[in-house]
């Protein structure tokens, strides 16, 4: 292909009907119809690739990847009630499943009890599990080996909560806290720049999150204090681009944070992990995934002084696109699933969690949730793809993608450092007005037919295939009111009150919360009433911002 | 309703969800269509939204719910309109709300549910057909 | 289905502050509906007893949250509010995206208050003329304070200083250092200027900037001179707001300077004038062009002009003479 005349032929052809957004990945990157040696001529090998396991680990962060063991099959386990979950979590294990995430519901997501008059009619919603009292802890944790299986709480705003339920209920059942594994998300940033599931200011939640770090530090070496979530930028409307120099920016802040509170890099660093988008574009996502490991690693040796390399290791979670689902022909979505659980294998994760087709119309049935699980395992065990370690390498179009992602990043990093950092990013709108920027561009895109939907705007059918959907239990939020309400009277409201205040002191000084949260849920003290205090100290957030 | 009156609409998210990609994107389709649109924003109680349909003399108001607690949140709301006398409003919406539950919330009055995946402009015909009559 | 009222039986209603007829009195007024001129004859007695305060100032320079807390304290003493809240409509659709309630929430289940959003509809000013209109209306729901909240960024947008009686005009650190902020006319309209988000860096150095800038100003004795009250209106907790107990005694001591020395009278004055300008503008125009309608004779004078057969002055002249002068 060095000649430039038949170059050009090739990059003038293929017109196809999109217009002007013909071979634009969803970053809006242009992409050629060839890549060449020259696209990839800057490139060394060594420094900018490295081998797998090694420095600035864009080949991936085991010198063995999946050969010696495939990523962790990470599904939903939750479901509205405590102990259903738990059914559910084993349920998952038996399959096998080798990791398990955990979403909570409406009213715990927002920090109230089910029995929060707000509440109402969302008890057990989303599918996601209500978590009120260290007894749902208890009930949800039963039979599991917590050293072991490595749960994924899919917790932010009220994480400091319940990690301090998880390490009581550990202590209860004589597990040494050093031996528990898992993660929690406790991702504050990103709740404020899209997922809006925040109580207090950014500035107190960045302190809770920092008192959960300190406490994992010390007594949890194994748990994962923080898991930085880009997925959740994408699912509001990110682009991939985006969605990686947000997320790697927001993590930057998390260490900065860490530093500032007193730990040193390497003390904290290896814990922090990271939980990314499988789009549809196949190779962008790859593209992005490498480019994540490659920026991370540089920048932590180079800006914060890392000396372990496993600060320098982005370690990542990633979940196909649920966003990407649709509720029409939605048997398409396990097609949709299964490209985008591929590219994340490609590129290099270290969790897959992949989405149940019928998610875009309502919670997954037990079915569909087994279909998911089995594609991954399909993937693993039949595809080939894991005989060799990141069999892209040297590609001259992924690499090139992933260079230009790299560089795109940067542009964005110094957006965000113009604006006096992420925090003050957020407070002047910053993310709000990009993310509903780009979630409009894209939408106008498929109603423009510049981006192809199958079964949405190509290919349309009126008729609607009939699928079964999972039935909610009408019943489980009176159940679950009635068990709190119990739970309430039964207590000693004394020391609950003295808990309470205990909780409010610490808050309004500077000493770690933890102890105060893990004695309040030991007393039976509820989540709700913890954040009410809280809330009390610190104020609420409210978002200033409208695009 | 006059010709050449612009349409005012309340575009508002009921309930604890905090998921507001959808609602904007349609908020921001309905000012590009030459609506007013009322942003009411997240985490509004059915009375907070209700009442600020009125002060605001919207024609319609536009609901999303991703949370499955559409069969809680939009049974109060029209009742709330009723109770006021402002039950001439139009109240539609949005979400992943499943198909069993559509009849039913038609029958409350509920002029129209958009599922996911649905074209904005299929919105603005029907507010622009239904309003106009 | 919608239940007609008379517009008669609204204004009786809107008397007697029912939310609904003010709702809809408000659109009838801002659509300039049919009955929209016996609507305004029928308030106006009704009105002139309410305080009315501008608030303006650039975009995310805290008006709404500012707004939401001087609520509380006009609140406080006992005066129902009505808050008008302007947004510039679209110039491509026409359309317009209105946020400001959800930074208003404070207030959202209280009955002495009612807030309503406008969009500018493409008046250059930002605030068209049926704004003038709804603050009536607001006054004859029987509200003792008007707040109108309008974006108010450039040199001309200063059509809120007509309407208010107390003007305030929004600034944040570093804006303050900007002399040509201060040449551009927002200094001149100000009764008091709020430096918002005091708790901001260069703060002290703005309001040094900004009270240099006012005694380096001319004024006579006697005259009210611009104060500037220094602000934090977003907070998360009471506590951490500064200055709203002080921006809301200055209000009151602006108010009390208008009565004592009578300047009211001429800020009415201004106001009517500016009003009935505005009202001679939009009337004279719809006589001209009902009179020129299906005589052709617009088009025909447009292209005279473009051919440079006429010139606009001329063409105006004869039309006035025409439709105006001689009768239709």
């Amino acid at each position: 292909m060095n000649n430039q005349k038949d170059r050009e032929t090739i990059e003038s052809g293929h017109r196809r009907s999109n217009g002007e957004d013909s071979f634009k990945n969803l970053s809006g990157f242009k992409i050629k119809a060839l890549y060449g040696p020259e696209d990839i001529s800057h490139l060394n090998p060594e420094t900018d690739l490295g081998l797998p396991g090694e420095y600035p680990f864009t080949r991936g962060i085991h010198k063995t990847m999946y050969r010696e063991r495939p990523w962790t099959i990470r599904q939903l386990g939750s479901l509205d009630s405590p102990s259903r979950a738990n059914e559910r979590i084993r349920q998952l294990l038996k399959m096998g499943a080798t990791g398990i995430s955990l979403c909570l519901d409406m009213p715990t997501i927002m920090g109230k009890d089910s029995d929060d008059p707000l509440a109402e009619g969302e008890v057990g919603s989303c599918g996601g599990v209500a978590i009120d009292s260290i007894e749902d802890m208890r009930n949800l944790m039963e039979g599991i080996s917590l050293d072991e299986i490595s749960i994924n709480f899919v917790s932010n705003s009220q994480s400091a909560v319940l990690l301090a339920m998880f390490v009581a209920v550990a202590e209860e059942r004589g597990v040494p806290l050093e031996k528990l594994t898992g993660t929690m998300q406790n991702d504050i940033l990103k709740e404020y720049q899209a997922q809006k599931s925040y109580y207090f200011p950014p500035r107190p939640s960045m302190r809770l999150t920092m008192d959960t770090l300190s406490f994992c530090n010390k007594f949890l070496p194994r748990f994962n204090p923080i898991s930085i979530s880009g997925y959740h930028l994408a699912s509001a409307g990110a682009t991939p681009v985006q969605e990686l120099a947000f997320t790697l920016a927001n993590g930057f802040t998390y260490v900065e944070e860490g530093i500032r509170a007193g730990l040193s890099v390497d003390s904290f660093a290896p814990r922090l992990s990271f939980f990314f988008k499988a789009h549809n574009d196949f190779f962008e996502n790859i593209a992005k995934f490498r480019a994540a490991r490659r920026i991370w690693a540089k920048t932590m040796r180079e800006r914060f002084g890392a000396k372990d390399r496993r600060s320098c290791i982005l370690r990542m979670h990633a979940q196909t696109s649920g966003s990407s689902l649709t509720a029409h022909q939605a048997e398409n979505n396990i097609i949709r699933v299964t490209t985008q659980a591929l590219s994340a294998v490609l590129g290099g994760t270290q969790s897959l969690h992949t989405n149940a087709f019928d998610e875009a119309v309502s919670i997954p049935t037990a079915r569909s949730e087994k279909l998911a699980l089995r594609t991954q395992q399909i993937i693993a065990g039949e595809s080939g793809v894991i005989n060799t370690i990141d069999p892209l390498a040297g590609s001259y179009y992924v690499e090139a993608l992933t260079d230009q992602m790299e560089t795109e990043c940067y542009k964005y990093f110094n957006e965000i450092e113009n604006l006096g950092g992420v925090i003050s990013a957020i407070e002047k709108g910053y993310y709000a007005r990009i993310i509903a920027d780009s979630a409009f561009r894209y939408q106008e895109k498929i109603e423009k037919g510049k981006r192809t939907v199958v079964g949405l705007n190509e290919f349309f059918e009126e008729e609607e295939i009939d699928i079964q959907l999972r039935e909610a239990d009408p019943g489980f939020e009176d159940e679950k009111v009635s068990g709190l309400t119990d739970f309430k009277k039964n207590r000693d409201h004394a020391l609950v009150k003295a808990c309470l205040n205990d909780i409010r002191d610490v808050s309004q000084g500077s000493d770690n919360i933890m102890p105060a949260l893990i004695k309040a849920v030991k007393s039976c003290v509820t989540l709700g009433e913890i954040i009410g205090v809280m809330k009390e100290v610190f104020g609420e957030y409210r978002e200033d911002y409208i695009y | 309703m006059s010709r050449g009156r612009k349409k005012r609409i309340l575009i508002a998210k009921p309930g604890l969800d905090g998921h507001d990609r959808g609602v904007k994107v349609v908020a921001r389709a309905l000012r590009n269509a030459g609506m007013e649109v009322i942003y009411a924003g997240l985490h509004q109680t059915p009375l907070q939204i209700v009442s600020a349909a009125i002060d605001e003399d919207v024609d319609a108001i536009g609901l999303s719910i991703l949370s499955g607690a559409h069969n809680t949140i939009f049974p109060k709301i029209m009742s709330f309109l009723k109770d006021r006398g402002a039950s001439d409003i139009l109240v539609f919406g949005g979400g992943t709300i499943p198909k069993k539950d559509l009849e039913n919330l038609k029958s409350l009055g509920i002029g129209e549910i958009f599922t996911t995946g649905t074209d904005t402009r299929a919105i603005i015909d029907y507010l622009n057909t239904t309003l106009e009559r | 289905m919608k239940k007609k009222l008379s517009t008669d039986e609204m204004v009786k209603r809107l008397l007697a502050s029912d939310r609904r007829s003010a709702a809809r009195l408000i659109t009838l007024v801002e659509n300039e509906m049919d009955d929209h001129h016996k609507v305004m004859s029928l308030v106006y007695p009704h009105t002139g007893k309410a305080m009315i305060l501008g608030i303006t100032g650039a975009g995310g320079a805290g008006k709404s949250t500012l707004t939401d807390h001087l609520i509380g304290k006009f609140r406080e003493q006992g005066n129902k509010v009505g808050v008008v809240v302007v947004d510039p409509s679209s110039p491509f659709s026409g359309g317009a995206f209105l946020g400001d309630r959800i930074r208003l929430q404070s207030h959202s289940q209280d009955d002495g208050v009612y807030i309503r959003s406008m969009a500018s509809r493409g008046y250059l000013g930002g605030l068209s003329r049926a704004t003038y209109d709804v603050i009536r209306i607001m006054e004859a729901m029987g509200n003792e304070v008007v707040i109108v909240e309008t974006l108010g960024a450039g040199q001309d947008e200063v059509d809120v200083i007509h309407i208010a009686h107390t003007c305030l005009v929004l600034v944040t650190p570093g804006m303050g250092d900007d002399i040509q902020a201060m040449k551009a006319g927002i200094m001149e309209i100000a009764d008091i200027i709020v430096l918002n988000k005091a708790d901001l860096d260069g703060a002290d150095r703005s309001l040094r900037h900004l009270q240099g800038a006012l005694t380096a100003g001319s004024f006579e004795e006697g005259e009210w001179m611009p104060r500037v009250v220094s602000t934090v209106s977003a907070a998360s907790k009471p506590e951490d707001l500064q200055g709203i107990d002080e921006l809301a005694a200055t209000i009151a001591e602006h108010q009390a300077y208008l009565r004592k020395t009578r300047a009211i009278d001429q800020v009415k004055y201004n106001r009517v004038e500016q009003e009935l300008g505005l009202i001679f503008k939009d009337e004279l125009q719809k006589i001209i062009f009902k009179g020129l309608k299906g005589t052709g004779k617009k088009r025909e004078y447009i292209e005279s002009i473009i051919e440079q057969q006429d010139d606009p002055y001329s063409v105006v002249k004869e039309v006035l003479n025409t439709y105006l002068l001689t009768g239709e």
